[in-house]
């Protein structure tokens, strides 16, 4: 944080229409934007400005994206988010298993974009654990391990508990099926994703009141899960 | 002498004289080896180079003349081409590198030299016919003897006879004849100094050849033959410029060549007659119905003679018929014939006297035109090996058997010669005669007329037993039984010939009908191929190839296991290129194996037919060339058939795709454009807008831009879909996919289109996972339901169901719109294209979920409702569960059971 107050972005494009646009957005939001069209530049001025938060293109002209986040992540760990057009799913895994915390699909809606910095910062800012966790109909006391829809408890399996507790834990961030895996079953099962899948079934089952059309577990395909969180 | 105006005719051939595009020939003419031809050629070349002209030494025998190699070395000179034959290396003529390095003037000595086997001719004046025909000029030599028709002339004064021959008309196309004379003392002197060169292997005959008398009168020859050429170079320049002449009116001479030894002399006795009188010239052979049966070497003699007639600019034809003297009379009225040449008959006086010869009929029924005939005696050069026959070997059953019907006679006239006066039992003995001529022809018909004879006599002419004969009359019943029993013999076989004549004709009748109905019903290009393969084959006991052109160079197609080596392949491509006949049994690539046809029509040549007898000895003779040719032409009018339909088929395709890709450019510049147009208009008028727009009118104008925007990135990520999956760039990412899953997906994709629009969707709880790459499914998925919301109706709902189905997961996307038109269903799913009555887009969603659920080995497949509305159906393979979908499964059920 400068001495300005303003949260400082660093924006990672090659393209400079792109970088342009969200200068002029993101200053009416409070930001205070730098520049970067390169992965080399990107690099230098990460370390020189320090700044609070990276939105990175993945395709960059001199480097991969991937490599990029990984040597950004050797040093500290602010918040970083991925821009990246459809049909790079794989990218985008490789990305967020490499550190990034979200991805946004272009072409974004600002919304879009603005709700995805606020939760990578607040992922940071807000470190003490909020016991109760509500979002719509939905809450999830986590001291007491209680799940309620409309106030009305919802009994789950000790797995189905895990993975809600999981994605609580990073409301509002997409988490890979690998991250879910490790973290829910432990090393060594990040490549059973049907267990997943028949788990989140049954989650949205539980949870949803349209499973086919969920409000809470949202699918992020090929990619994973985000729990959404209802302003 | 007054000027008439040419002739059409005098300027035409003088145009094709003139009108060759071709080098021009230099002959350097002797009367003997030594006189030094290739001496002076090489003096003209070098004053030709002096000129500055690029001339080459193709190929200069010097015999190692000093003299001769001196002036060789001051030109440039081409390298030899060696050819490996038997143990020798032989040198030839390198006629590539010739055609290659394209002089303007080549010297290529000895024009009558015989190519080593396995050049691309048999004979050089046929590389210098090619070198010709590539315009450049050719310098060459060439003895008197040598000349074609010369050679009987040649023979009787040197008593020996020159194999190796140049055709007249290369002489006579020449465009200058140099004739290089020495006096033949000189040319003694020069020989007995060693100055000439004699080859070792034929020193005796060279040193019978080089006598005085000899030298003289070929020296004669050499300057009457240049002379006749001067006169005819004269009569020429006078035609064409139309000066009248003291020369008669054309004569015309027909020359019969027939069987018997005289064929080849006769064709160039009528050449020389010919040339003398300046006379058109006809050759014509009468082919009867015993044509057939006469033996493979007179045939084979026939074809020659024909050959040469033609190397000799005859007009040669060959006529059908019964009896040959009508049929040339016939020809020789009808084609104002005014001398014909014949062959003096060469059958015994009795054959003569039975049957007639064709000379005498001619001379008494020829009327105004002049018969000549020759009849020297041509002494035998060679011992000609037996005649093989070519019908079925004598079979010695047929003569046992003639004579068991003789026995057979005699029992029965034993048993009547009571009660019948002897000589009439002679009619029983005739009878068995008709039999077996009928049934057996001539031998065993003639030998039944002589054991008839015998039998008669020793059993019934008394004194009975005995040869001997006491009625001298019954000498009279010998002879008259014997007469008639010969000439029913001879009658009757002739009879059978005719027969076994009318059966060959008609086979081949035959032959072409089945192929030209086979043809007929055939367009493809490999059935008609396999047809005419399959019927030459079957027809002249051999195996064909058919070559096409392809790509520059000769394709052939035919049986796999048919080598095709150079020779073969030099063969058919020479046919392919000059447009005729090539390989064995004619004058080009006579060592090729195969026989090559071009398959030619009125429009170009289309490939060349190959057969290859299985009887190595066996040439395809006149007949059977005459059919093959028949089969080629009616290959090649089938061939080319199928090439132009395949080519309009093709054009046909092309146009249609052009139509297409017209329909879709504009399609798809429309749709593009559509979005931009609300987008532009948006921006301009918030930016540009003299009126200040107020808030809710701000609002819904940038909503629609919001949405057009949406809609294009959609077009554009479609766009993109289809490109990746026409290019086959499409990865899967296999994953276990819930069904569930992928509709929210799907649904959450539409959210912008479902605004307000009912979904229902039923997916069963214990629907088990499918299997595939969830993104590309949620992506087929959505695209399906996006037709569903476009064409049902705004209240309708848009049903999503899902099921098994015979072990595969089954989603089905139903709407209530009106349908598709059934016979528009199995189009829907391709690309661009766009059912009557469609709304907006280019066509491509259904295409992409077809692709996308394909890639997946799925299917999909669209029927209307029975109560309305479309459904399109999604076949998807499932999850195989293996141990651990097994636990996952009983998780599953466990919490089922715990709700």
């Amino acid at each position: 944080m400068t001495d300005s107050g303003k949260p400082r972005v660093l924006v990672v494009d090659d393209e400079a229409p792109v970088r342009r646009l969200l200068r002029t957005a993101l200053g009416p939001h409070g930001y205070q934007v730098i520049e970067a069209a390169t992965a080399e530049e990107a690099l230098a001025t990460a370390a020189t400005s320090r700044p609070d938060l990276i939105l990175l293109d993945l395709g960059l002209p001199d480097a991969d994206g991937t490599e990029v986040i990984r040597r950004i992540r050797e040093w500290t760990q602010i918040p970083i988010i991925v821009l990246s057009v459809r049909g790079q799913e794989e990218d985008k895994v490789a990305a967020l298993d490499a550190g990034a915390d979200d991805y946004v699909t272009k072409p974004f809606s600002m919304g879009e974009l603005l709700a995805r910095m606020r939760v990578a910062q607040r992922h940071v800012v807000s470190s003490t654990d909020e016991p109760v966790f509500r979002t719509g109909n939905l809450e999830v006391d986590l001291a007491h391990r209680r799940v309620t829809v409309g106030g009305k408890e919802v009994q789950l399996t000790p797995t189905e508990y895990a993975i809600l507790r999981t994605l609580v834990r990073y409301a509002g961030r997409v988490l890979t099926h690998r991250q879910i895996l490790r973290e829910v079953w432990g090393p060594g099962y990040e490549g059973d994703t049907h267990l997943l899948r028949v788990n989140i079934s049954n989650l949205r089952r539980k949870l949803e009141p349209d499973s086919t059309r969920p409000r809470y577990i949202i699918t992020e395909p090929g990619v994973g899960y985000r729990l959404r969180v209802e302003q | 002498m007054e000027r008439e105006r040419p002739s059409p005719e005098a300027l035409l051939s003088l145009a094709e004289v003139e009108g060759h595009r071709r080098g021009r020939l230099t002959i350097f003419l002797g009367y003997a080896p030594g006189v030094g031809k290739t001496y002076a050629m090489l003096e003209a070349a070098l004053e030709r180079l002096r000129e500055g002209l690029d001339v080459v030494a193709a190929y200069v025998d010097t015999h190692g003349r000093p003299e001769t190699e001196a002036l060789l070395s001051g030109l440039p000179t081409l390298p030899r081409r060696k050819v490996r034959y038997r143990d020798l290396v032989l040198e030839e003529l390198d006629l590539d590198t010739l055609l290659r390095r394209r002089p303007r003037l080549a010297l290529i000595d000895e024009l009558a030299h015989t190519n080593a086997p396995g050049s691309r001719h048999a004979k050089r004046y046929q590389d210098v016919e090619e070198v010709l025909d590539a315009g450049i000029d050719v310098y060459t030599t060439l003895n008197i003897q040598h000349l074609e028709s010369l050679v009987d002339v040649v023979a009787q004064i040197t008593g020996i006879r020159v194999r190796e021959t140049v055709p007249d008309r290369i002489l006579e196309e020449a465009d200058d004849v140099k004739l290089v004379d020495l006096p033949p003392e000189e040319l003694l002197r020069r020989l007995a100094e060693g100055k000439v060169y004699v080859p070792d292997l034929a020193q005796e005959a060279m040193r019978r050849f080089f006598r005085l008398g000899n030298l003289v009168a070929l020296r004669e020859l050499a300057l009457r033959i240049t002379a006749q050429r001067v006169d005819r170079q004269m009569r020429r320049y006078m035609a064409s410029r139309a000066i009248a002449g003291p020369w008669p009116a054309a004569e015309r001479l027909l020359v019969c060549v027939g069987t018997g030894p005289l064929k080849e002399q006769l064709v160039r006795a009528g050449y020389r007659l010919a040339s003398a009188l300046d006379a058109d010239w006809h050759v014509v052979f009468v082919e009867t119905p015993e044509h057939a049966t006469l033996p493979l070497e007179e045939r084979e003699g026939i074809a020659r003679a024909l050959r040469l007639a033609q190397q000799l600019g005859a007009r040669v034809e060959t006529l059908r018929g019964e009896s040959p003297p009508q049929e040339i009379l016939r020809y020789a009225r009808t084609h104002n014939i005014t001398k014909i040449l014949a062959g003096a008959s060469h059958r015994p006086w009795w054959q003569r006297l039975l049957r007639g010869s064709l000379v005498d009929w001619l001379l008494h029924n020829a009327g105004a035109i002049e018969v000549y005939v020759i009849s020297a005696p041509v002494p035998k050069v060679e011992p000609t090996t037996r005649p093989m026959m070519l019908r079925a070997p004598v079979d010695i059953r047929s003569y046992l058997a003639s004579l068991w019907l003789v026995g057979l006679v005699t029992l029965i006239s034993a048993l009547l010669h009571r009660f019948v006066d002897p000589t009439n039992l002679t009619m029983l003995y005739l009878l068995a005669v008709v039999v077996a001529a009928l049934r057996w022809g001539r031998g065993p018909a003639v030998l039944t007329a002589v054991a008839g004879v015998a039998a008669f006599d020793f059993f019934f002419v008394p004194p009975r037993l005995t040869f001997a004969v006491s009625d001298v009359q019954y000498l009279l019943t010998f002879a008259g039984f014997l007469a008639v029993g010969l000439v029913i013999s001879a009658l009757a076989s002739r009879a059978r010939d005719q027969a076994e004549a009318a059966r060959q004709r008609e086979a081949h009748t035959a032959t072409l009908y089945a192929l030209s109905r086979e043809l007929a019903s055939h367009w493809e290009l490999p059935r008609i191929l396999d047809a005419v393969l399959r019927h030459v084959a079957a027809t002249f006991g051999g195996r064909a190839v058919i070559l096409l052109p392809a790509e520059g160079r000769l394709e052939p197609h035919g049986p796999e296991d048919l080598p095709l080596e150079d020779v073969e392949r030099a063969a058919a491509e020479w046919a392919f290129s000059h447009r005729s006949v090539c390989g064995r049994g004619t004058d080009h690539l006579p060592d090729a194996r195969g026989l090559y046809v071009p398959l030619q029509t009125a429009q170009a040549v289309r490939g060349v037919l190959g057969v290859r007898v299985d009887d190595p000895a066996r040439l395809l003779l006149p007949p059977q060339r005459q059919l093959l040719e028949a089969i080629a032409t009616l290959a090649a009018i089938a061939i080319e058939r199928a090439q132009l339909a395949e080519e309009a088929r093709r054009a046909e395709l092309l146009r249609e795709v052009e139509k297409l890709q017209r329909a879709l450019l504009d399609s798809v510049s429309h749709e593009l454009r559509t979005p931009l147009v609300s987008i532009t208009a948006t921006l301009t008028s918030l930016t540009e807008g003299d009126v200040r727009l107020d808030e809710p009118t701000r609002r819904e104008l940038l909503l629609a831009a919001r949405l057009e925007a949406e809609r294009l990135n959609r077009l554009v990520s479609n766009l993109l879909d289809m490109t990746r999956l026409e290019a086959g760039a499409l990865r899967l990412r296999w994953q276990p996919v819930d069904v569930e899953d992928l509709v929210g997906t799907a649904l959450a994709e539409l959210s912008a289109a479902l605004d307000g629009r009912r979904v229902e969707v039923r997916i069963p709880a214990e629907l088990p996972l499918a299997r595939g790459d969830p993104v590309l499914l949620a992506r087929a998925l959505a695209n399906v339901v996006d037709n569903a919301l476009k064409y049902s109706p705004q209240d309708a709902p848009v049903e999503i169901l899902a099921r098994t189905a015979n072990g595969w997961v089954e989603v089905e996307v139903a709407d209530a719109g009106p349908g598709i038109p059934p016979e528009a269903l199995p189009h829907i799913f391709e690309a661009f294209y766009r059912a009557t009555g469609s709304r907006g887009g280019v066509g491509l969603g259904l295409a992409i979920a077809k692709g996308i659920v394909e890639a997946h080995g799925g299917r999909i497949r669209a029927e209307n409702r029975p109560e309305g509305g479309l459904r399109v159906l999604l076949t998807l393979p499932r999850w195989e569960p293996d141990g651990a979908s097994a636990f996952h499964d009983g998780l599953r059920e466990a919490a089922r059971l715990g709700r």
